[in-house]
């Protein structure tokens, strides 16, 4: 007897004809607009900042160093005899072509400096991610839907992984594997042994914590109507998780993969300093304590565009992978 | 009715004695029916009856929770209480097929529906990998989807209400099950498509299949079954032929569901007070046309749209006026205006144009503090009275909320919430409890207790039973007809439900697309309606089912 | 990373669109054996913050040379470092270092997270126009930026120009985390601020100053104490890796981190020194963590 939601449909509507194979551009340029904007704040941020902090930015720019010709060098560089905004915009075109600074500390430009290591951390964290990922899923899906026991246990175990310090995993892992058993080398980058304690070092922690979100929302989509229909059609328990469960849970894991990343750099820094790797962990380290000021500036932004690009990569993933997102313009 | 042969058909599914219980509670207490192919029965109660319970159990699908025992279960004649999981999953999808309310959340939203049925064929080994795509364009078409080779590809999202909800159908029929499970599959849609998917379910029926229908609208099942088995907590009330119970209900449950139904022919009685032969007649109330509490004049109201640039003029041209102790009943599908005109009367929106004069005096043209004094005339009572209420909060406080401008004494106040729970046919010991502990009829009086406690002149119910069982919206709508009965007051009531309009309304105004359609006296416009989308909505009214 | 867990459930709450409720105390089931332990443990670390001397008479500072890199025995349970100094005295009094700067790195990061998260939800609301929403967003898109954003390398920066020592990591991590508890504090404040009870709030005459105060705060605030709780467990692996690194409290201060970056040189021949600092660090952020969710679980109200 009663008039139910919706308008009164016209059910012989023809197809709509935007098939689902159209990318959302729209969507996507607001993201690589998005990204570039957040880049832009960050070294905008940047140069703010060290205009703000008390004292003179020769000096701060100095750190400790005293050597002759340094003052004149840092205000030739920096234009520090210009406008503020003269040198704003010399600073955003000075790292549009890729001159990141000089570093008075070592005496070289810091984009050299940089360029020798990043791919040793690249290296680190992208294996660790991939790694953690793996590990994730696994630990995730074999403990959907078991015992309390077990899932307990797994629980207990994530929590663990969350809760260790990553600095004293690696030196556990070395003295096991490095001192002990002598299975991998100590320190150093060469070949894929000297890769392994690092990764494990690092991937462990991110596999606790990406297991348990996994986990949680497999369980969520476990509790949704379309699971009841696909399981009434008889198909397999295994089946219903793997085809069915496990690709809407990695959905929301999607917009956590920034989060990640910046977990995985900011972890490679302390990893590097156990194991002795080089990598921008070790600039970094070095240049917080010898106050090497360009280097920092120069760490932060550096991470800030890794951190962007991926970002962005990936949040115009999701935006393709979601038939949902995808209809929309 | 159709002009099958409901009995001459084998037996599918035979249940006798079903208990079903979720740790430790039962939930199902001893039901026993029996589903011919060729029949179609249904299981007919309110929430907590028990019925999905059941009709799941018949696929082994109640959860990893539930215990399920029976003095027999059979399924295509083999007894389920036995079966393995392998031949539980071989009896899923090829002996009964299983159709759930809303293809929007019940189909992978991730997959297209072509993948969907292709899932159902593989499972069941239906046709070569190779004829796979075909035959799902093959069963599309079936279900009576246009288009299918181009459908195949698309989601459910893409598709409206009514081809979704096909498509949901057409995977459920892929394997060729002989029974079809359809839990309130019509819950969703609108009347002029729940029809078809009913006569969809009805050919199935010529085919020779059982079908087991779950509902709680009494008028789909009046439509399509041939046997209907009423079910209240877990246990059969009453069961037997369609019209012998929904004519001539024997027990006294089936008798209240069915005259607590509204309608025309309810007018002026009690919905939740009905007796073996006739209806209680409500407190008689006047309205007094020469005294208007509320009129509005020339009410605009537009949203600038999300899409690029287009805006949606949610209130085009609206005028009515309320008179005291008058109801009028403002009626529209979503997307009419309704609820933004209760907004705009309550003053949580400012109309872009036109005004709203209380007793004659301006409303709408006031800013908030000059609107705050006069607030103790004008209440509201929503759909969804548990959001309305801050969650710290307990009953008393929020029944308090609308007289805390008032100032009074915290001993007064107190007292007065409580005589208020009293008014409402509520217990003083809920006072203290939180509303999020109530059941939906509770809340809704404690919405209507807070409503009640400034004595307003005129109350705006916006949806106010729409979300509740029938028996307990029926006890709320003659709450809410006594309290107008004894106080006069005035109500505005917006509601998409035309029955209960009729039933409660003096005066009506028909709303779509922003627009006024039709206006005038309640019987007027429902028994000679003169605007054609006003012809259009009464006449998909499925059958009235008619009552004692 | 428990930070970065904090805040995934954080988001998965909101994704949900829940309201954080307060239980009625009904069932008193008793808390779980897990909690009691981590109870007792907690209690007796900040035992040992307090009141050290009560665990150890031994001088933390002493130096014996002679007594250099001993195994743990009956005289030193855990051993002795490179320069003789008892272990065991030096975690017990290191624990101040450890849980102190944890606890005022969160309590920094909490306050002024709250503050500029509720002034973001609000400003939507209480500023009128396009101007309210561009703040919000912009405030909104900041917090998501800078909490992703790795925190180690923040805190470095900080660390960078007010250099090393113990008040300094206190507030380079507790700045470091505040983005991390505006979003969430905005994303609670939105959602309450769009709920009906507060919208329907003017129905009743309640002014909006009221309607923020009554209505507005204590839904938004009741979320906070937990994930403070959790969240002293990430300030405190933080603590211990700045510190590890060298930035944080400078030898010969026992602070956990310090102790194992002295140990790494002689871990070869000296495992002791490398395992019971670390075990600690690992022990009090489960502890906190057991303890901040058991917390959470009891005050989240359940939604049928």
């Amino acid at each position: 007897m009663a008039i139910v939601h919706g308008a009164v449909e016209n059910d012989s509507a023809t197809a709509t004809r935007r098939s689902s194979a159209v990318l959302p551009w729209r969507r996507i340029l607001a993201r690589v607009v998005s990204g570039a904007v957040v880049l832009w704040a960050a070294v905008t941020i940047a140069f703010f900042t060290l205009q703000a902090i008390p004292g003179d930015i020769a000096d701060i720019l100095a750190g400790e160093q005293t050597y002759p010709g340094l003052k004149e060098a840092i205000s030739a560089e920096w234009g520090l005899d210009e406008s503020v905004f003269t040198q704003y915009l010399a600073f955003l075109g000075r790292l549009v072509t890729g001159d990141l600074g000089t570093s008075y500390v070592q005496r070289q430009p810091v984009a050299d400096l940089l360029a020798a290591q990043v791919w040793s951390t690249i290296e680190l964290a992208v294996v660790a991610g991939v790694v953690s990922a793996l590990l994730a899923v696994v630990l995730a899906v074999v403990s959907i839907g078991r015992s309390r026991v077990v899932r307990s246990a797994m629980s207990t175990l994530e929590l663990v992984f969350t809760s260790v310090p990553t600095f004293w995993v690696g030196i556990l892992l070395l003295m096991l594997f490095s001192f002990q058993w002598r299975l991998f080398p100590v320190a150093g980058a060469n070949g894929w042994q000297s890769l392994v304690l690092p990764v494990v070092t690092l991937a462990l922690p991110t596999a606790g914590f990406l297991a348990q979100v996994i986990r949680e929302s497999m369980e969520r989509t476990l509790t949704e109507p379309f699971i009841v229909t696909v399981r009434s059609r008889g198909v397999s328990e295994s089946l219903v998780l793997l085809r069915h469960a496990l690709g809407h849970a990695l959905l929301p894991v999607m917009t956590l993969v920034g989060g990640i990343i910046g977990a995985l750099l900011g972890g490679a820094v302390i990893t590097e300093t156990v194991f002795g790797r080089p990598g921008i962990g070790t600039i970094t380290l070095n240049a917080v304590t010898g106050k090497d000021i360009p280097v920092v500036i120069a760490v932060v932004l550096f991470a800030a565009l890794i951190y962007v690009v991926v970002s962005t990569v990936l949040d115009i993933l999701y935006t393709i992978v979601d038939p949902r997102l995808r209809a929309q313009r | 009715m159709t002009t099958r042969n409901p009995t001459g058909g084998r037996e599918l599914v035979t249940v006798r004695n079903l208990r079903v219980a979720f740790d430790d509670t039962a939930v199902v207490h001893g039901v026993s029916f029996t589903v011919h192919a060729g029949e179609c029965v249904a299981l007919v109660g309110e929430s907590g009856s028990g019925k999905s319970v059941t009709a799941r159990s018949l696929v082994g699908l109640t959860g990893a929770r539930s215990t399920v025992t029976a003095d027999a279960l059979e399924i295509d004649g083999r007894d389920a209480l036995r079966l393995t999981t392998r031949e539980w999953r071989r009896l899923r999808g090829g002996f009964a097929g299983l159709v759930l309310q809303d293809a929007l959340v019940s189909l992978d939203p991730l997959r297209s529906i072509g993948a969907e049925i292709r899932e159902v064929l593989r499972t069941h080994h239906m046709v070569p990998r190779r004829a796979e795509l075909a035959r799902a364009v093959e069963l599309l078409a079936s279900v009576g989807i246009p288009q299918p080779e181009l459908r195949i590809a698309q989601y459910a999202h893409q598709l409206s209400g009514g081809l979704r909800q096909r498509a949901l159908i057409a995977s459920a029929l892929a394997a060729d099950p002989a029974l079809v499970i359809a839990d309130e599959p019509t819950t969703a849609l609108d009347v002029t498509v729940q029809k078809q998917i009913i006569d969809l379910l009805g050919a199935r029926l010529d085919d020779g299949k059982g079908v087991l229908l779950i509902s709680h609208d009494l008028a789909v099942v009046a439509d399509i079954a041939d046997r209907v088995i009423v079910m209240k907590n877990g246990r059969v009330v009453e069961e037997g032929e369609t019209d012998a119970v929904l004519g001539a209900p024997r027990h006294d449950y089936t008798r209240q569901l069915l005259a607590a139904i509204p309608s025309a022919s309810s007018r002026g009685t009690y919905l939740s007070r009905a007796t073996a032969t006739d209806r209680l007649p409500l407190p008689a109330r006047e309205a007094d046309r020469s005294r208007i509490v509320l009129s509005a004049q020339g009410l605009h109201k537009t949203f600038a749209s999300a899409r690029r640039g287009s805006e949606l003029h949610a209130v085009d041209d609206v005028s009515f006026e309320l008179a005291r102790g008058e109801v009028l009943g403002i009626v529209g599908e979503s997307g009419s205006g309704k609820s933004t005109v209760a907004n705009i009367v309550l003053g949580l929106t400012r109309p872009d144009a036109g005004e709203v004069r209380l007793d004659g005096q301006p409303w709408s043209a006031l800013n908030e503090a000059q609107k705050r004094p006069v607030r103790s005339r004008l209440q509201f009572i929503s759909q969804d009275p548990l959001s309305s209420f801050d969650p710290r909060w307990t009953v008393e406080r929020v029944i308090a909320e609308s007289t805390l401008v008032l100032g009074l004494p915290a001993a007064e106040a107190r007292d007065r919430a409580a005589w208020l729970l009293g008014r409402v046919g509520l217990d003083t010991a809920l006072l203290t409890r939180h509303p999020r502990t109530l059941s939906g009829g509770q809340r809704q009086r404690v919405s209507i207790a807070r409503a009640l406690a400034p004595e307003p002149d005129i109350i705006v119910c916006d949806e106010p039973a729409s979300a509740l069982d029938v028996s307990v919206q029926a006890q709320v709508l003659d709450l809410l007809a006594e309290i107008q009965a004894d106080r006069g007051t005035s109500l505005l009531f917006v509601s998409h439900d035309l029955g209960v309009v009729h039933h409660v309304s003096d005066r009506v105004l028909v709303l779509k697309d922003g627009k006024v359609v039709e206006s005038g006296d309640v019987d007027d416009v429902f028994y000679r309606p003169q605007a054609d989308y006003t012809k259009k909505l009464l006449a998909s009214l499925p059958t009235a089912v008619s009552s004692a | 990373m428990t930070d970065l867990l904090e805040k995934v459930k954080a988001d998965a709450a909101l994704a949900q669109a829940s309201i954080v409720t307060p239980t009625p105390r009904r069932r008193r089931r008793g808390p779980a054996p897990s909690v009691l332990v981590a109870g007792a443990f907690v209690l007796v670390l900040l035992v040992a913050v307090a009141l050290p001397q009560l665990f150890t008479s031994v001088d933390p500072f002493r130096t014996v040379p002679t007594d250099g890199l001993k195994p743990p025995s009956a005289e030193h349970w855990f051993g002795t470092d490179r320069l003789g100094r008892d272990i065991f005295s030096r975690v017990v009094h290191g624990a101040r270092y450890s849980i102190l700067i944890g606890l005022s790195a969160t309590a920094i990061a909490v306050v002024a997270g709250s503050i500029l998260g509720l002034i973001a939800g609000l400003s939507g609301r209480l500023i009128p126009g396009r101007v309210g929403l561009l703040v919000d967003e912009t405030f909104g898109r900041l917090f998501d930026v800078i909490s992703s954003f790795p925190g180690v390398l923040l805190a470095m920066v900080v660390v960078t120009f007010a250099g090393p020592g113990v008040q300094n990591i206190a507030v380079a991590i507790g700045i470091a985390s505040i983005p991390m508890y505006g979003r969430v504090v905005r994303s609670q404040t939105l959602l309450v601020t769009r709920a009906d009870f507060v919208t329907h709030a003017a129905i009743y005459g309640r002014s909006r100053a009221r309607v923020v105060i009554e209505h507005v705060l204590p839904n938004v605030l009741v979320a906070i104490p937990v994930l403070a709780a959790i969240d002293v467990g990430a300030s405190i692996l933080a603590v211990s890796g700045l510190s590890f690194l060298g930035l944080g409290p400078q030898a010969p201060i026992p602070e956990w981190g310090v102790m194992l970056a002295e140990s790494r040189d002689v871990l070869r021949i000296a495992w002791w020194g490398g395992v019971f600092p670390g075990l600690f660090i690992t022990a009090s952020v489960i502890a906190l963590t057991v303890l901040g969710r058991a917390l959470q679980r009891h005050i989240d109200g359940r939604k049928s």
